[in-house]
């Protein structure tokens, strides 16, 4: 190992202060701290701490339902990642309705969509559209295409959100959090600048990280450090992707297609201009977006919306413990996604 | 789901780039960036998010340095 990365873990691992929260806001880094055995390398004493950072986990059941309506209708075919195929909407999830026939596949990519859409022009391709502000840019460049190639026979059901919102729901309600690791890629596309207003307002660091260990050792290092000397900056180790000032490129496509808009987040409730939706001009290619608020009533004994808010890790939860909770007989939404907490949890356990 | 992961560009043409991670090649939208032949490229969900300014050996360099001025 490295002699400043030895150093950093040394430091990190003999931390003996007073207990440290952070918490990560992304699935991909609540895996890549798995994979990185980053607990094993630190003090117990610095909690790493599970957010709001999985899209399809805070999506009320109503999107999946509208999905499911679409599915079903003649005419019809309904296009969804992978990670949203079996996450329960009110009456069973995309994948119970597919084994009962109805027109739903998978796509790694929107754009296969397009490709499907101009060689069936007389059926309605509709795209679950879910997702944080990586995502975003992505559903508007398929609309500027299809404007560039006049395809009309898509449309987009849309679940998008913005984390800034979010973050600061969390430091509202959670002011036990110490300081927060921001998420690498949502990063890419909106930059680090915009945590400065929240690290002057909570007074707390926010600093972006990458998906090596490295990158997270130096991240929750710089942090602890920061925490020690009473200090709120907005740091960046990811520079290799992300820009202080974001992608421009990506920023603009956001600003032409969508304006934000209230969206609900399982556990933590409705959140004004947390959600961006399709704008007024293109309209046309939105599949009823608006107001998929309703959600199921989530089992008594279900932690999700906890562990969504970061008040407990998946470990916590009692239906975990007991294995009631498992990825092949999931209870919540944490276990079921890909993203999620909980199934995170359950597969490096 | 904001999975993405850095592919080398082999070819560009027009608004699309073949990009290849180790043997294994796709092709990507590239309406969010402006890659030359032989960067490399962030990509998720079909589409390059972003260039890779530096290699992963440089990127750690960077990286270090930067903890150099937090004082470690």
């Amino acid at each position: 190992m490295n002699e400043q990365l030895a150093r950093i873990v040394s430091y990190l691992k003999d931390y003996d202060g007073p207990e440290i929260r952070l918490m990560e806001v992304c699935g991909t880094h609540t895996a890549a701290i798995f994979k990185g055995a980053i607990r094993s390398l630190i003090s117990p004493k610095i909690h790493l701490i599970s957010g709001p950072g999985c899209p399809v986990c805070v999506t009320p059941a109503a999107f999946i339902d509208k999905c499911v309506e679409y599915a079903h209708m003649d005419g019809h075919v309904l296009y969804s990642f992978g990670d949203m195929l079996k996450v329960p909407g009110t009456a069973g999830s995309l994948s119970d309705h597919k084994g009962q026939g109805a027109h739903v596949e998978v796509v790694y990519s929107p754009f296969e969509v397009l490709e499907k859409a101009a060689a069936q022009p007389e059926v309605t391709h509709v795209v679950a559209a879910v997702g944080f502000e990586t995502t975003a840019p992505i559903y508007g460049l398929m609309i500027r295409e299809m404007q560039e190639k006049d395809i009309h026979n898509v449309r987009l059901v849309t679940a998008i959100k913005t984390i800034l919102p979010a973050l600061t729901w969390i430091c509202d309600s959670q002011p036990e959090i110490d300081g927060f690791i921001c998420p690498g890629h949502v990063c890419v596309i909106i930059g680090s600048d915009p945590f400065l207003p929240l690290a002057e307002k909570y007074k707390k660091p926010f600093v972006v990280a990458g998906f090596e260990p490295e990158h997270l050792l130096v991240t929750i290092y710089d942090l602890v450090c920061q925490i020690e000397a009473g200090e709120h900056n907005v740091g960046n180790h990811y520079k290799n992707a992300v820009h202080a000032a974001g992608n421009r490129k990506a920023l603009d496509v956001l600003e032409e297609y969508y304006e934000p808009g209230a969206a609900v987040w399982r556990g933590l409730g409705s959140i004004p201009d947390s959600g961006l939706y399709i704008s007024e001009k293109y309209q046309e290619y939105d599949g009823g977006s608006f107001g998929l608020d309703q959600d199921i009533e989530l089992p008594p004994a279900c932690r999700c919306a906890d562990v969504i808010t970061g008040r407990i890790n998946p470990a916590d939860c009692p239906m975990f413990a007991s294995g009631s909770c498992t990825p092949t007989s999931p209870y919540g939404p944490c276990m079921v996604s890909a993203e999620g907490a909980c199934g995170i949890w359950y597969r490096n356990r | 789901m904001c999975i993405a992961i850095p592919g080398k560009v082999v070819e560009v043409d027009g608004m699309r780039a073949r990009v290849d991670y180790s043997g294994n090649q796709v092709t990507v939208n590239t309406g969010l960036v402006e890659p030359k032949v032989g960067q490399y490229v962030l990509v998720h969900a079909g589409c390059a998010i972003e260039v890779m300014e530096k290699d992963k050996a440089e990127e750690l360099i960077e990286l270090f340095a930067d903890i150099e001025e937090l004082g470690a």
